[in-house]
């Protein structure tokens, strides 16, 4: 099978059923996306596929087969969502970060704050009360 | 400039925000194994029979009889096994551990083990197992109420709740210097320390624990650690391997500590007039199987258990028993959420009792300086429950609210509510905490075992020690704790990370400016070296406790704030939705003003699941639905516009003024809501509060 991740090919050698998540963060050594649930209830693992975020702890690897992957190491590290997570306190505990940054991409220019809480709707965050992290991404 | 009261950068925010954190489960050690924990099915009984169904090629595999040192788990009591021998208290009771290679192979090994089941019990007012009990009089309460004019009673039930840190625990041991090191996801790197040495039986220093960055706590990741870590060392030493055990999220919510159920029961006895005369209170808690931190809970529970009010006569009785569900442990609050809940519905069900407006009962009643709470403590300029309740009733506009509310859909409820800062009573003398610093080519670095676990414990150390040295916050280096090379500053709990821990470093840092007189600390390493400064907890003067008793001042200080809960109710579901919460909080000075109004946001909404949502469905002595798909937790849909308002009325026993925070924000929101609801005219004394709850209390109202 062959990934694109963060602009780079991959083949990978791995089960058709192998988790999309277990991929990345072993075999193509990206542990910036993180496990919480196993069970697509948390968010933690959220990547984009072709654009589109999703649960990686839910996709078997074969269902990304030659799709565009970009997880939390793709944004580099000067992202505005970066950023403005950095200053506004949305990072605490962090464990829930990659994923929520990943989710927020997906969202279109200049949201509201109903178009965040419902676009986050599938993120968990224990740490923040989610306050700090709308904060960030309608201010970034 | 001063960094204090400032928002600098989280020392690790770059890495939060970049996934260049590392966390437990990111770490690969060169030929690691994985290793897995067999545990009992049946709540209570004898093992009969274990027998392993799988080929044994590559399996490292560890019972009881492997244990190195003494099988316990170190805390308060050593009642409970590392490794089940014979006899089983509850359901998920490690039993046998197994290590290979191969995850898969791992996962697939079957283990088959036989009982003989006894009788479980789960009913803690049947249970006859005494954990602890406490009692604490002031005046004389039975006299007191037989002349009172009225008298309240009533009976207050909360469930368990579950932490639900996003990153399950985990720990990896590797076996080096002869010894054993465990790096880990956890919040107390000296609790574990101590564990491993009597679980493995080695001397102090073989043994290293580091903490690795931690996918938040909330008390989860206190005591709990220390079983998984000596199970992770022994594996390890006897594969002489590294092993890495982490808990997947099934496992961590079937197997690990819960916040402690609770039965509250109040008597009280107030004038006509609205004035508490008498407070009889008892406090029972579920421990589950094993002590674990249950003294300690119950403990602070009872101190909170009067709330932050002024009367003579009080009398709590308190007690701790155990049952066949895992043990109960640390969670954020630490008992006082349970207690509080009780008494801040038992003051509305008073207020409604007198027809009484009940923001009203509670100004006459709130403790003022100069009084005495439930202890006897006299309480110092820094008691500002008035002042929080004015101003969130104010800015909140509850009598407006209330009043255009009635008769509607939406109910608006209050909880005014305190929390002592540190370890309660004697415990901070006891621990003796230790923090240092040293100098550095950069300047200054942090040494604690304090631990950030989300809460920004690096951030804020530093800024306290940038201001007290006089040098830019940049200045000052932080890193994970290693008990390999920091002074055990004690657990990172009981809000006592700022207060307690921050006030050793300040002292640190004055001493350390008098050594190098005007230098800048960089200037001093490349003159003459490193120079390190340690500093031991001192005990502020006049504070005097009986732990026999249960008289005195049981914290240096306290925090007070005042919450204000509107909710909606949907007439067709009874499902309760928070619309909007004002929340105003006296932590005496906000260090960094967004970590703090983070922990009050952050507090508040795990409060209001435990009021609302989070429900631990016991059945046999497991928890059902130990998964994040029906233990539900807050979401962004579930959390409600909030009004955080930080007062900051100083107080001289901590660093510039600060008291603890991020405890209190979860004891207010359960009540503010059930008064909420309560004004809906809906009788609700037990969370959470949920639909069938309500439909239950709307069924009896109608
Ligand atoms: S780990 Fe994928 S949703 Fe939780
Ligand atoms: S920051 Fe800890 S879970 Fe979101």
């Amino acid at each position: 099978m062959r990934l694109r991740v963060n602009g780079r090919d991959w083949e990978v050698d791995a089960p058709p059923m192998a988790r999309l998540l277990d991929v990345l963060r072993v075999q193509c050594e990206l542990p910036g996306t993180k496990e919480g649930c196993g069970e697509g209830e948390c968010g933690a693992c959220t990547v984009l596929v072709d654009g589109e975020p999703v649960c990686s702890c839910l996709v078997p690897v074969a269902h990304a087969d030659g799709a565009e992957v970009t997880t939390i190491e793709g944004l580099g590290g000067d992202h505005r969502l970066q950023r403005a997570f950095a200053e506004h306190g949305a990072a605490q505990c962090g464990i829930c970060t990659p994923g929520m940054i990943m989710a927020a991409l997906a969202l279109p220019s200049s949201p509201s704050l109903d178009d965040v809480r419902v676009a986050l709707a599938g993120n968990i965050c224990r740490c923040t009360g989610y306050h700090a992290i709308y904060r960030a991404i309608l201010r970034a | 400039m001063p960094a204090v009261g400032t928002n600098v950068p989280r020392k690790d925010s770059t890495e939060k925000v970049t996934g260049t954190a590392r966390y437990v489960d990111d770490l690969v050690f060169p030929g690691m194994l994985h290793a897995r924990t067999i545990r009992s099915t049946i709540p209570r009984g004898r093992i009969r029979d274990v027998r392993l169904s799988f080929d044994r090629a590559g399996f490292t595999i560890i019972d009881h009889r492997d244990v190195t040192g003494r099988n316990v788990v170190a805390l308060i009591e050593d009642d409970q096994p590392l490794l089940a021998e014979r006899e089983i208290r509850h359901v998920a009771e490690p039993i046998l551990l197994l290590a290979h290679e191969d995850l898969d192979t791992l996962r697939r090994a079957r283990v088959d083990i036989d009982y003989e089941p006894l009788e479980p019990l789960f009913d803690p007012t049947r249970s006859t197992q005494l954990l602890k009990d406490l009692r604490i009089v002031k005046g004389d309460v039975e006299q007191a109420l037989a002349g009172a004019e009225v008298v309240v009673e009533g009976e207050y039930r909360t469930g368990h709740q579950e932490q639900l840190y996003i990153e399950p625990n985990g720990v990896i041991a590797v076996p080096e210097n002869g010894g054993v090191t465990v790096h880990g996801s956890l919040q107390c790197p000296f609790y574990v320390h101590k564990a491993l040495r009597i679980a493995l039986g080695l001397p102090d220093d073989r043994i290293r624990v580091v903490q690795t960055e931690t996918g938040g706590g909330f008390g989860g990741k206190e005591e709990y650690p220390s079983v998984i870590a000596a199970h992770a060392a022994l594996l390890a030493l006897k594969a002489k391997r590294p092993v890495k055990l982490i808990y997947d999220r099934l496992e961590d919510m079937l197997a690990t500590t819960k916040r402690h159920p609770s039965i509250v029961r109040h008597r009280t006895g107030v004038t006509r007039d609205g004035r508490l005369v008498a407070m009889d209170i008892e406090v029972l808690m579920d421990g589950g199987a094993y002590v674990t931190l249950s003294p300690v809970v119950l403990s602070r529970g009872a101190i909170h258990a009067a709330g932050p009010y002024r009367c003579d006569h009080v009398r709590i009785e308190a007690r701790a028993v155990g049952t066949n569900t895992p043990p109960n442990g640390a969670f954020r609050g630490f008992g006082a959420p349970q207690t509080q809940f009780a008494v801040e519905v038992q003051m509305e069900r008073i207020a409604e009792a007198l027809s009484m407006d009940p923001a009203r009962l509670r100004e006459l009643n709130a403790l003022r300086p100069g009084d005495t709470t439930a202890t006897g403590q006299r309480v110092e300029a820094d008691c500002s429950a008035l002042q929080v309740l004015q101003q969130a009733v104010e800015r909140s506009d509850f009598h407006g609210k209330r009043e255009r509310y009635a008769g509607t859909n939406r109910g608006i409820g209050l909880s005014l509510f305190f929390h002592g800062a540190g370890f309660t009573g004697s415990g901070e003398v006891k621990l003796a905490s230790r923090a240092a610093l040293c100098t550095t080519e950069r300047g200054v670095r942090i040494l604690v075992g304090s631990a950030e676990i989300g809460q920004g414990t690096r951030t804020m150390h530093a800024q306290i020690v940038a201001d007290s040295l006089g040098i830019p916050y940049e200045d000052v280096e932080t890193g994970l704790p290693d008990t390999s090379n920091v002074p055990d500053s004690g657990p990172t709990v009981a809000s006592r990370t700022c207060m307690v821990v921050g006030g050793i470093l300040q002292r640190c840092a004055s001493d350390l400016r008098e050594r190098i007189g005007d230098m800048h600390p960089r200037e001093h390493f490349t003159k003459h070296g490193a120079t390190v400064v340690t500093k031991e907890y001192e005990p502020p003067h006049g504070i005097a406790w009986d732990d026999d008793t249960y008289r005195g001042d049981a914290y240096a200080t306290y925090a007070w704030a005042c919450d204000v809960a509107e909710v909606e109710m949907d007439p067709d579901t009874y499902e309760i939705r928070p619309i909007h919460f004002t929340a105003v909080q006296d932590i005496g000075k906000a260090i960094h003003p967004v970590l703090v109004a983070g922990q009050i946001e952050g507090g508040t909404a795990q409060g209001i699941g435990y009021a609302l949502i989070e429900e631990v469905v016991m059945r046999e002595g497991a928890m059902a639905n130990a998964q994040m798909t029906n233990y539900l937790v807050p979401t962004t849909l579930d959390t409600p516009t909030m009004d955080v308002v930080i007062v900051e009325t100083p107080s001289h026993h901590g660093p510039f003024g600060a008291k603890g925070v991020g405890e209190m924000p979860i004891d207010g929101p359960a009540p503010a809501i059930v008064n909420a609801i309560r004004h809906l005219g809906l009788d609700i004394r037990q969370i959470p509060a949920t639909p069938e709850r309500i439909a239950e209390a709307a069924c009896v109202s109608a």
